[in-house]
């Protein structure tokens, strides 16, 4: 450091001091003008503005001395016993006044509005005094050679404010750390008259295009106001969420807002179906092809019968083009469509629109699991976990009297159990007790995987069992043995994994959590798989001269009723039939804990089924909105009857990224290549459904390009993007290497961020030695002042003790 | 809903509307809720801007804040003169920083605050002493209060100089992804 500083003033040779005619110690020392100078600088601005540490009460000298009224603080003790000058310096350091008085807060803002309307970057650095700390830098405080006062600042603040737009500055001002009030100040003060704006608009301090934007911007801002709060008032559970987390806390919290993320994407999904497949087919129903059965209560649980021959289903859609006297031949030239009609081509629109349906699914599903997982992963977190059980842990939400204490009991257990953690890691495990831990394991895990592979070849040789003896029509609650064989195993099985779970021992409950889910999830992964075989691979080939799609998605109808009756005998016997036994018999006070990741999965799971069904069974979101309305009260009414809030920790944020992330990857991604295999390689039934006639149902879009080559020039670039983009594979290979390559690039980044963050913590530590290093040479400069002060005579000549300290270091 | 109430003024729900993160329907409700804590106190007519503060002992048995232990902090904190009483512009600030739209820095700036117990703009050890203590009821003994807040002190502060400054805070904060949705207050 041996530049003077940006932020000194002028160097004055002799500066006046104040507090009298004593010699200072620096005048000797040409090094240390800068520190002088800022010394006198600090202490005299600080004797004008009144200082804050001589209003407190003096304390010994002691840091951090009293502030509020209500309780009675003493101060920390052993603190270093600083002398009244040294205090006043401290607390003028910049750092005390960042983001702390308003003053500091008005300037930080007023340049952060200023480069938010300049649209600069940071501060060119050359610009900076080397010394200057980067955070200082950024706060563009007190750098320049003009000290403001706050009304100034204010002032410039409230300028810069007028220059942005409504909801720039808006934004700005909500996210202020000042009272309301003076945001209302601030607010009434940068809204110019009417005139004047029109006026400075005219002059050109917003071009027209932003203004434009601005324009919208507010506009869609009103609009997603006011949609807002349609959607509140549509969906009026803001009060049940509200008990819900008041009661249980977050992680419960956690479950209940997947479910209303689920019933989103339903009903995303289930919209272009009703309007572009079910609307229209409903409005131009077909010749019935025979006798139609009429209604018996068996069809709710089974989806046939009189279901069959109905908008629910595959085998129901027309495959001609509606609004159109002749039928199109697939390769015919096309009939000339009725007067003021618009021609329906039914097979064309099935196809498009449900890949439409399921390509925005996708991207919505992408777009939040990317997002969830921005926020709750950080690059270089090491591990503060104290710190954060210690400050984030405490859930404001909580309001019941008995659920606070569960939650003190809860953190009390916590930090009991990181405390015991930390010792215990001083104290290293033996490898004997680690082989034995590693062979408990792979035992557990072997048990677990020959369940799953046993769960597996019953359904298996259950499903062979249903093709080889035909069911007629008479007996078709014959047909509902499958799936209640599949949900017995999907309940069963978890609970032996659980017990199973016991007998291991893991050094985190998060893993414990982690390992579960795992579990379950190949358990249902797998079955599914096998279910999807036995219809796609077998059942196409049996029914040859039946609608087999029809078939298909009438299983995955049952299979849907029947996990929701299963998920209602699981809440009653897992949770009222389970705390009526605990207390009556077992008399224990403790009610069963709402098992959160089992029934996430549940839910994963019957969305799974939803989206395999889909192409099969248009109306299947529909249903499966229905079900999850009635999962949300009925699960409501258990857990507030029946279940107190899981006593491990629980970090919301993280479970909520893993379960969108199971959504995505094994649920969407397994049903899309269901669907995939189903659209290009099957053969669909001839007899039913819009693509009879074709070869696989993917033809029809062939069918539709091939139309399009003939119509003319004018539309030839479909067909040519057809050819080249999507059945040429290179396009393939090549985007995918480039998405190989963005991947690769986005790893290498992310590492070179944390050998960042690693340095920056070392600067900051350093910077922060250098302060005490400072601070203390600063006391002790200002008692030799006072014993010189005091000795006079003594000291007639300045200790080379001092120098030689100064110089040494 | 619209203009049909005759408590605030267009322009004063407007104010209040652009300066929270509150809509209009909300503003009134919430109106409504700080009018219920003290129905004497409170006039009905706000388009004069009365000055009128509802006392700490009403704010603390909110409910939502009767149960936290750190309620009195929390109407230190946003309360015009760090008396705890309470203000309609202070009753909803403090409500628009505990609701789930406000953004991360705004929250831990005032988490910070409301953690700092004597106000000297950092949380020292004895600030961690007091907040472990509330946070588990007294039920840890003394030597392990200490342990924890030594080991917070290792774990969060930056510059090592035995005490918390806000930006220690903050980055500790941006570690922590539950903190947005634990410092959340519904009303």
């Amino acid at each position: 450091m041996s530049q003077s500083p940006a932020f000194v003033l002028n160097v004055l040779e002799t500066p006046e001091d104040p507090e009298g005619q004593e010699p200072s110690p620096y005048d000797e020392s040409e090094v240390h003008d800068s520190f002088h100078q800022l010394i006198q600088e600090q202490s005299r601005w600080v004797a004008q503005e009144g200082l804050e540490l001589q209003q407190r009460q003096p304390e010994t000298g002691a840091l951090g001395a009293s502030g509020s009224d209500h309780e009675n603080l003493p101060g920390p003790e052993g603190a270093p016993v600083y002398s009244m000058a040294t205090l006043r310096i401290l607390a003028s350091m910049p750092s005390r006044t960042i983001g702390r008085s308003r003053g500091a807060i008005i300037s930080q803002y007023y340049s952060r509005t200023m480069k938010l309307r300049r649209r600069a970057g940071r501060p060119q650095l050359r610009d900076m005094g080397r010394s200057a700390r980067p955070s200082l830098r950024l706060y563009d405080l007190e750098l320049d050679s003009a000290v403001l006062e706050e009304e100034e600042k204010r002032g410039l603040l409230v300028k810069e404010l007028q220059g942005l737009t409504a909801a720039q500055r808006d934004h700005m001002l909500r996210g202020m750390p000042l009272s309301l009030a003076e945001k209302r100040c601030l607010r009434e003060e940068s809204r110019p008259l009417r005139g004047k704006q029109r006026a400075q608009r005219r002059h050109g301090l917003l071009s027209c295009c932003d203004q434009l934007r601005d324009s919208c911007v507010l506009a869609s801002h009103n609009l997603g106001l006011a949609l807002l709060s349609g959607l509140q008032a549509l969906m009026p559970w803001r009060y049940a969420l509200k008990r819900i987390g008041g009661r249980f806390g977050s992680s419960v919290l956690s479950y209940f807002l997947f479910l209303k993320t689920l019933l989103a994407f339903n009903a995303l999904l289930l919209l272009p179906l009703l309007a572009f497949i079910v609307g229209v087919q409903a409005a131009f129903p077909p010749a019935p092809g025979g006798p139609v059965p009429a209604f018996t209560g068996l069809e709710l649980l089974t989806g046939g019968g009189h279901f069959t021959h109905s908008v629910m289903y595959y085998g129901y859609y027309s495959n001609a083009t509606l609004n159109q006297p002749c039928a199109s031949p697939p390769n015919g030239s096309q009939c000339p469509p009725e007067a003021g009609s618009l021609p329906y081509n039914m097979p064309l629109a099935y196809l498009f629109t449900l890949g439409a349906a399921l390509f925005i699914t996708c991207i919505t599903l992408v777009y939040s699991m990317s997002r969830s997982f921005g926020e709750s992963y950080r690059v270089g977190s090491a591990s503060g976990v104290h710190a954060i059980t210690v400050f984030c842990s405490w859930d404001y939400k909580v309001t019941q009297r008995w659920a606070t204490r569960l939650q003190h009991d809860n953190i009390r257990t916590q930090l009991k159990e990181l405390l015991a953690e930390g010792q215990l890691r001083q104290r290293p495990q033996s490898a004997c007790g680690r082989l034995r831990r590693a062979a408990v394991l792979g035992i557990v895990w072997l048990l677990c995987l020959g369940t799953t592979l046993g769960c597996t070849l019953a359904v298996y040789t259950f499903s062979e069992r249903m093709i080889e003896s035909p069911v007629s029509a008479e007996r078709e609650a014959v047909l509902l043995l499958l799936p209640l064989v599949v949900c017995l195993l999907n309940l069963g099985a978890p609970y032996l994994f659980r017990i199973l779970a016991t007998l291991e021992r893991h050094d985190s409950p998060v893993l414990e959590v982690y390992v579960a889910i795992c579990r379950n999830l190949i358990l249902k992964m797998v079955t599914l798989g096998i279910l999807c075989y036995h219809w796609l691979g077998r059942r196409v080939g049996t029914l040859k001269d039946q609608c087999w799609e029809n078939f298909v998605g009438q299983e995955l109808y049952r299979l849907m009723v029947m996990d929701f009756i299963f998920t209602l005998l699981d809440t009653l016997l897992g949770e009222l039939v389970w705390r009526l036994f605990s207390e009556k018999q077992l008399k224990r006070k403790g009610k069963p804990e709402f098992d959160i990741a089992g029934n996430v999965l549940e839910l994963i799971y019957g969305q799974t089924l939803t989206w395999l069904g889909v192409l099969f069974s248009p109306l299947l979101p529909a249903m499966q909105i229905v079900k999850l309305l009635l999962l949300f009260y009925i699960k409501k009414a258990s857990l507030m009857a029946n279940c107190q809030a899981p006593r491990r920790p629980w970090k919301a944020s993280h479970m909520s990224t893993v379960f969108v992330s199971l959504l995505c990857f094994p649920s969407f991604l397994g049903a899309a290549v269901f669907l995939c295999y189903a659209i290009w390689q099957v053969k669909p039934s001839s007899i039913c459904g819009p693509f009879r006639t074709l070869d696989t149902m993917y033809e029809a879009g062939k069918v539709w390009v091939r139309h399009l080559e003939k119509a003319g020039p004018r539309v030839s670039w479909l067909p040519w993007v057809h050819r080249y983009l999507v059945e040429d594979t290179f396009p393939i290979y090549l985007v995918s290497a480039l998405l190989l390559a963005v991947i690769y690039l986005n790893i290498q980044v992310v590492k070179g961020q944390r050998k960042v963050i690693c340095l920056l913590k070392e600067q900051i530590s350093n910077e922060g030695e250098d302060k005490i290093f400072l601070i203390n040479k600063l006391q002790r400069v200002y008692e030799k002042k006072e014993r010189s002060r005091a000795g006079r005579t003594e000291e007639a000549v300045t200790p080379p003790a001092l120098f030689t300290d100064w110089d040494a270091q | 809903m619209g203009n049909k109430q005759a408590v605030f003024t267009h322009e004063q729900l407007e104010a209040y509307q652009d300066c929270t993160f509150f809509t209009r329907k909300e503003i009134m409700r919430l109106f409504y809720r700080y009018q219920d804590l003290a129905p004497q106190l409170v006039p009905l007519d706000y388009t004069s801007c009365p000055d009128v503060k509802v006392p700490y002992e009403l704010i603390g048995s909110m409910p939502e804040l009767k149960d936290n232990p750190f309620r009195q902090r929390i109407a230190q904190v946003f309360s015009e003169d760090g008396d705890g009483h309470m203000t309609l512009d202070n009753f909803l600030d403090m409500f628009s920083v505990m609701s789930e739209m406000a953004p991360r820095d705004l929250k831990a700036y005032y988490a910070f605050k409301i953690y700092d117990f004597n106000n000297d703009d950092y949380i020292c050890a004895w600030d961690l002493e007091q907040t472990v203590t509330k946070l588990t009821r007294g039920e840890l003994s003394a030597e392990e209060v200490s342990l924890i807040c030594e080991k917070v002190l290792d774990e969060a502060d930056g510059d090592h100089d035995g005490r918390l400054s806000l930006e220690d805070f903050q980055n500790m904060i941006l570690r922590a992804p539950d903190f947005l949705s634990t410092f959340h207050i519904r009303i």
